[in-house]
């Protein structure tokens, strides 16, 4: 039987999502395909990375995750900055970590400060992230929007408790919100659809499914956001058609097979920093295979080997 | 494949005869189509019947076995609708001009790179031989050498006929894979691989010239083929290995109706990206990847990708309920309580092993759930903890009356104290189990 390449058209596709302000903007999604296949119609943008900054580190963080920026990681601003200059950074998220009420518990009116230096400092989109506290991410990235108004940042994760504040800030001082939703499509569409309703267009949303790492449950992550992106191209179902958002960093980084050292797990190997950047790494591809447009890392290897599959997958 | 009942039952003679052991031709058909039957049991079927069902029953993606490891058959595109059935095979090259230090090191990783996960041992698959040398002699000798030295399938892989004949008669009998059949040279090397029990690669510059000439070589009454559609880098694999797929299952196409290959050791020289390679291959559809090396750093992420993607959506791998003895506790030890979700008891279990605290583990059946989802879904709650907990009989085991939570659901201590009464002490754990073992010994 003769061979003739088969080409998947769907009647729907994936709306788009602009970070940033002026020449800064990016703008991620509008897919009219699933991932990367190019020979089924329009990719019109390149997913983006967003490097990862803290506020306040954990010290339980390995050496691999540490050292490449040793010297910056107790300043945020510089971390970002050399994330930018150094490792080709095109967006920047800052994990308000500092601000866990189980942490150092520092208050909103300090994050917003931050938030609003950070964007001096930097030209890329920034996007703002909180401690994953319920209450008090409601009441951290509510102040970092009214004080930073009009900037376009992407501020989250809003959930099901707490995105009734977060995204009305989001609305009244113009910046986009990532609806957060514990790996489940009709969890997902849920988010959409509640915070559509407080008038926040779908071109403000975009969507974190609950993002597991590799080997911690990825597999979950990657099936909801398949079906997600099916229900968004092949349904044409408008409140599935925002785009995909993955916090990955965080995930990857607290597995044991990043963490254990040789001595702790022999069958793991002597190099630490290999497995790990290639844990942060495959889970990042495997995220974008199954539909992501933005994801958060951590470690600039990573992003960089993610990024290069980026380039010749769409080149 | 997806014949009905009915559409069987067309096929049949309709006597009634119940020589099949059916009542009826319509029940034989209907056993038929529900996998319950098989066709041979009726002696009447037509050599045209026979022909049409078992061509309507051939998977549309042929499984194919190199040694013991088998590939293809695969039904669907998305792991949600189905789950993958046979993971990618992981291959390691070796070649006949290395030395023989490189030659045994790679070998030697991939007979021992393996890795315990829930419960599984996790390693690469084949060995891939190269004749870079263009010798006969010295790749025939190389076959020899690795028949000795791995109990792995192999891939046999060069250019020139004769040496593929000679390495072929070498491991006869072992189901190696012959790399490669083209359009110009199928006929022999379909020959050879008939002559030796061996499987062949269709090789072309591209899906459309391989398919020309799969047929040659099923004509020639070799099967089993592996298709290599030329790609060269991640992009042309991407497609390929999609096209393939499409047309198998989307087009019925029979001519690429097989699993793939793809060369990823000769796609790019940097290790991590090799490594990149490899894991979209493996979720977009490669039957084989052949690795440049088989090394505890890359192959770790690698093989739990391939794991996670070929895992079965609908059902969580469990643990049974009970009391596992962990270290062999005493009266004394700590006793733990957490989810009978395989994937948390194995990480617990293997930081309170390498803790070397003794330990009671009590594992809960919450029907395979981690411990944050179980809690969510109101499953690893007080209680239902409190009566598991009770009904375990580790009460009888022990001389104290502590017990530990997993620190994610520290928020039920309260309730769950109330639910167990006096008679037990609830300890809010640590959040990740990496951070048990300092919490065990401090204890
Ligand atoms: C995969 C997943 C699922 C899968 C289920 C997988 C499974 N078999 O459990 C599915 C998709 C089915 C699912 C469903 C739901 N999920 Co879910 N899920 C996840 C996800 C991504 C990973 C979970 C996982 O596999 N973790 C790995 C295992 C090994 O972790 P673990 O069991 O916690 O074990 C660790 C520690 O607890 C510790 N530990 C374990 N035992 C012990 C014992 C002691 C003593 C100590 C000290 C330590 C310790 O060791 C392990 C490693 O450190 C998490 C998000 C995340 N990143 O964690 C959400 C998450 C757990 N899910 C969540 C929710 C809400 C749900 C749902 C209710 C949502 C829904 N769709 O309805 C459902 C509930 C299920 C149901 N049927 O009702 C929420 C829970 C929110 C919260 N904070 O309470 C999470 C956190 C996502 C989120 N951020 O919103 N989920
Ligand atoms: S043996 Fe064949 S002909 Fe006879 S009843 Fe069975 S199916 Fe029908």
């Amino acid at each position: 039987m003769a061979f003739s390449a088969l080409t998947e058209k769907y009647s729907g596709k994936m709306g788009t999502l602009t970070i940033g302000s002026g020449d800064q903007a990016v703008t991620v999604g509008g897919q009219a395909t699933m991932p990367f296949a190019t020979f089924d119609g329009e990719l019109p943008n390149k997913p983006l990375i967003a490097m990862e900054v803290y506020d306040v580190v954990d010290p339980e963080w390995p050496a691999a995750v540490v050292d490449p920026f040793k010297d910056v990681i107790n300043d945020p601003i510089a971390w970002a900055k050399k994330n930018i200059s150094e490792y080709g950074a095109k967006a920047i998220c800052l994990q308000l970590a500092s601000t866990d009420p189980n942490g150092e518990n520092k208050d909103a009116a300090y994050a917003a400060d931050l938030v609003g230096k950070m964007l001096a400092a930097i030209d890329v989109p920034l996007l703002v992230w909180g401690s994953g506290n319920v209450e008090k991410d409601a009441e951290v990235l509510a102040k970092v929007c009214e004080v930073n108004e009009g900037k376009n940042l992407l501020v989250g994760p809003a959930v099901e408790e707490n995105y009734k504040k977060i995204a009305a800030a989001c609305l009244g001082y113009g910046h986009a919100v990532v609806s957060q939703s514990p790996i489940d499509v009709n969890m997902a569409k849920q988010m959409n659809i509640l915070i559509s309703n407080l008038g926040l267009p779908m071109e403000k949303i975009i969507m974190e499914p609950s993002t597991g790492a590799l080997g911690y449950g990825v597999e979950y992550s990657y099936s909801v956001m398949e079906r997600i992106s099916l229900a968004a191209l092949a349904q044409n179902d408008d409140k599935m058609q925002a785009p995909i958002i993955n916090d990955l960093g965080k995930e990857c980084w607290k597995a044991r097979e990043v963490k254990l050292t040789e001595e702790e797990e022999p069958s793991f190997g002597p190099d630490m920093e290999k497995r790990g950047v290639l844990w942060e790494a495959t889970t990042g591809i495997d995220m974008l295979l199954s539909g992501s447009n933005l994801l958060i890392m951590r470690n600039p290897k990573a992003v960089k080997l993610v990024e290069e599959c980026i380039d010749e997958l769409m080149a | 494949m997806g014949l009905t009942g009915i559409q069987i039952f067309k096929l049949l003679p309709k006597t009634n005869c119940k020589e099949c052991g059916s009542p009826t031709c319509l029940a034989f058909a209907m056993a038929l189509a529900g996998g319950k039957a098989e066709l041979d049991k009726c002696p009447y079927v037509s050599d045209e019947a026979k022909a049409t069902l078992s061509e309507a029953s051939a998977p549309p993606i042929r499984g194919v076995k190199i040694g013991e490891k088998k590939i293809g058959e695969e039904l669907v595109f998305y792991r949600h609708e189905k789950t993958f059935i046979n993971p990618t095979a992981i291959a390691c090259l070796v070649t006949d001009e290395m030395d023989d230090a490189e030659v045994d090191a790679k070998i030697n990783n991939l007979n021992t790179v393996t890795f315990e996960r829930v419960g599984l041992e996790l390693s690469a698959d084949l060995l891939a031989i190269r004749n870079a040398s263009g010798d006969a002699g010295k790749f025939e000798a190389l076959v020899k050498k690795a028949l000795g030295a791995t109990e792995k399938g192999l891939i046999l892989m060069s250019d020139n006929v004769d040496a593929l004949e000679a390495g072929a008669k070498a491991a006869n009998g072992k189901g190696a894979l012959l790399y490669a059949a083209t359009a110009d040279n199928c006929d022999k090397v379909a020959a050879i691989a008939k002559e030796n029990g061996a499987s062949v690669v269709a090789k072309g510059g591209s899906v459309e010239e391989v398919s020309n000439f799969t047929s040659k070589i099923v004509a020639a009454g070799v099967k089993d083929i592996v298709l290599d559609c030329g790609a060269t880098d991640l992009k042309s694999m991407f497609y390929n290995d999609n096209q393939v797929r499409r047309a198998a299952l989307k087009a019925k196409n029979r001519d690429l109706g097989f699993p793939t290959i793809d060369l990823i050791c000769d796609m790019t020289d940097d290790p991590y990206k090799e490594a990149m390679l490899a894991n979209v291959a493996i979720a977009k559809y490669a039957g084989i990847i052949v690795m440049s090396d088989i090394d505890k750093e890359r192959m770790l992420p690698l093989f739990v990708q391939r794991l996670n993607i070929y895992t079965d959506p609908q059902r969580p791998m469990v643990m049974d309920e009970g009391i596992y003895e962990i270290n062999k506790p005493g009266p004394d030890s700590p006793v733990i309580i957490t989810t009978n979700f395989a994937l948390t008891y194995f990480i617990v279990a293997a930081e309170i092993e390498a803790s070397r605290v003794p330990t009671w583990l009590l594992i809960m059946d919450v029907e395979g759930m981690s411990v944050l989802t179980a809690w969510s879904a109101g499953k690893f709650v007080a209680d239902a903890m409190a009566p598991f907990v009770v009904k375990s009989g580790i009460k009888d085991k022990i001389s104290h009356n502590k017990i530990i939570i997993p620190g994610y659901v520290a928020q039920i201590s309260g309730e769950f104290q109330e639910e167990l009464g006096s008679e037990w002490e609830v300890v809010i754990g640590t959040r990740e189990a990496s951070d048990l073992p300092a919490f065990l010994k401090a204890l």
